[in-house]
């Protein structure tokens, strides 16, 4: 691990001071943010993170849960994956964020893990994570390694000539299905970025992942109120029962009303370059019966645009039985 | 750090050190701790600086470890005062010290064992404010505040954790590289909300893996103790 000057921000502005010094916020950061440490400090293991400052985060007081007058919920960027996982208000009221927390990771990286760390999670593509092989996303301009080697873990969605890379998260699509916006705070003072807009695809800049510009802090995220008599859920498919990135993954947010879907929201994981919101598979369910044929037709039209590579041409078809399962649970008496 | 060491003084190295191991902690050989004995071994006369305390939780720390005023200004170093089973211990440490490397190699609590150092196997679980987390991919010095329990602060021969004692009652180990993590996760688990059937204590252990195989009895004896706690 290369070497870096250590500091702890007792207050969130010296935060955003010490981070508006890097030149960028995304892959290459002089500057990082340690909260939980358990990307980072991965990632530094392994050099491809190589900050020369690690700024601690930890005492800025950002880990409340706490309800807003509307009956919405704010979640600190500090709370820990296991905190909110277990709160009896995201139990209750936003189901698919506890059940999407509570199946990645295990518990002891759930204990230290944070909403906002999560928010940020790195892909798992081990080209990526291996500085011995070229990679667009670590090392702009070197090429794709992944696109012709090996690539069953890799996306199908949102794909570019130059980068394939899964976004692994399973928070990150339970809060894309949930529309929340992502609370930022920088040398420009606060900014509220709505989830849909804080990703980038990778397009020609893999190494550009997020919104964030260099100063900025994640202080919190912030859910709309739920939609009385709505119900919601997270299907991880993966090839072991526990402690295992998705395969495919989809989490539903829907609600039923007179035997038509009154509104659904439908977010695909494992299968996208970012956590993939589908408005596809929401126009063909809005107003329509929840039945197998429905939901067939909501996945076929969530998929229509995927590119598969060498490898997981499989996983259009697991998506699709994802989705079509997703939705046949959710929809099913509790 | 190395020197040339003559093999008489090795053996007298050796000897002072098992006269000074805690009597309570039955080392390996005798009197003398496996660490220390391999670490007095070598070649090229590699010998330890101090001796390693094996399970010595209340005796305090060879004055060798004790933070010199000269290590003050060592560039790059950060002061930090960590608090562990207990005790306070002041250190000066290199920032990309590991709470896992820390424990190990600074402060001679080796029983946190590193397995894969990338948050994947749990061999390296402690407790940070009771809480279990694994200690390889967090910083030393990001811990300064905290109540930090390591597995030689939970029990000791003779008067074992209740958890300690169902892992040797139900064979929950064999090579046992991995059960310093288990037992830690296991008394952890019994704070967090955990259903009651195996599957369930399944379900809340799998951040723990053994090669070795020994699930059935791991799972054994955390209901034992689950029931009889």
């Amino acid at each position: 691990m290369e070497a870096f000057r250590f500091n702890r921000a007792s207050t969130l502005n010296q935060a955003i001071q010490s981070a508006a010094q890097s030149t960028t916020a995304q892959q290459g950061a002089e500057v990082r943010f340690v909260a939980g440490g358990t990307t980072l400090i991965d990632l530094m293991k392994l050099r491809v993170e190589r900050p020369k400052e690690v700024v601690d985060i930890n005492g800025l007081a950002l880990d409340r849960i706490e309800s807003t007058p509307t009956g919405g919920l704010i979640i600190g960027a500090l709370a820990h994956n296991s905190d909110v996982a277990h709160h009896a208000t995201v139990q209750r009221d936003y189901a698919v964020l506890s059940q999407a927390l509570l199946s990645g990771a295990s518990p002891q990286l759930r204990n230290m893990a944070t909403t906002g760390g999560n928010l940020l999670q790195r892909t798992r593509c081990v080209y990526f994570r291996d500085t011995a092989h070229a990679c667009n996303k670590r090392e702009p301009g070197t090429g794709c390694s992944a696109i012709d080697g090996h690539n069953r873990m890799l996306a199908i969605l949102g794909t570019s000539k130059d980068c394939i890379a899964t976004n692994p998260s399973d928070q990150n699509v339970a809060l894309t299905a949930l529309e929340a916006t992502i609370q930022v705070q920088g040398t420009k003072g606060r900014r509220s970025i709505p989830i849909n807009a804080f990703y980038l695809l990778p397009g020609s800049t893999p190494q550009r992942e997020t919104v964030l510009e260099p100063g900025d802090i994640i202080t919190s995220v912030t859910l709309p109120a739920p939609t009385p008599g709505s119900h919601s859920l997270y299907l991880k498919l993966r090839d072991r029962a526990a402690y295992e990135f998705a395969l495919a993954s989809a989490a539903i947010v829907i609600k039923v009303d007179n035997g038509k879907i009154h509104f659904a929201r439908v977010a695909l994981g494992g299968v996208g370059t970012r956590p993939w919101r589908s408005l596809e598979a929401e126009a063909v369910l809005q107003g329509r019966a929840p039945d197998t044929a429905t939901f067939r037709n909501a996945a076929e039209a969530a998929l229509k645009d995927a590119r598969p590579a060498s490898e997981n041409g499989f996983k259009v078809e697991l998506s699709k039985r994802c989705l079509v399962r997703a939705l046949t649970m959710s929809v099913q008496p509790a | 750090m190395t020197k040339h060491v003559p093999d008489t003084e090795v053996e007298r190295a050796t000897s002072e050190e098992a006269a000074r191991d805690n009597e309570d902690s039955k080392p390996l050989f005798g009197r003398v701790s496996r660490r220390s004995f391999l670490s007095n071994l070598g070649a090229a006369g590699i010998a330890a600086t101090a001796p390693p305390l094996l399970g010595a939780v209340s005796s305090p720390l060879p004055a060798a470890l004790a933070v010199p005023d000269s290590a003050l200004s060592v560039e790059g170093t950060v002061p930090v005062k960590l608090r562990i089973n207990g005790e306070d211990h002041h250190l000066q440490l290199d920032p990309r010290t590991t709470l896992l490397d820390c424990l190990r190699e600074n402060l001679n609590l080796p029983g946190t064992k590193k397995g894969c150092d990338h948050g994947q196997c749990g061999a390296c679980t402690v407790h940070i404010n009771g809480r279990r987390v694994n200690s390889c991919l967090s910083f030393a010095v990001m811990h300064p505040d905290d109540e930090i329990t390591t597995i030689e602060g939970i029990g000791q021969p003779g008067h074992l954790h209740p958890m300690q004692a169902a892992f040797v009652e139900h064979d929950g180990y064999q090579c046992g590289y991995c059960t310093s993590g288990q037992i830690m996760s296991a008394v952890a688990l019994l704070k967090e909300p955990v259903g009651p059937t195996d599957d369930d204590v399944k379900q809340a252990m799998y951040g723990n893996i053994c090669r070795c195989g020994a699930y059935p009895n791991i799972v054994a004896a955390v209901q034992y103790a689950r029931k009889h706690a």
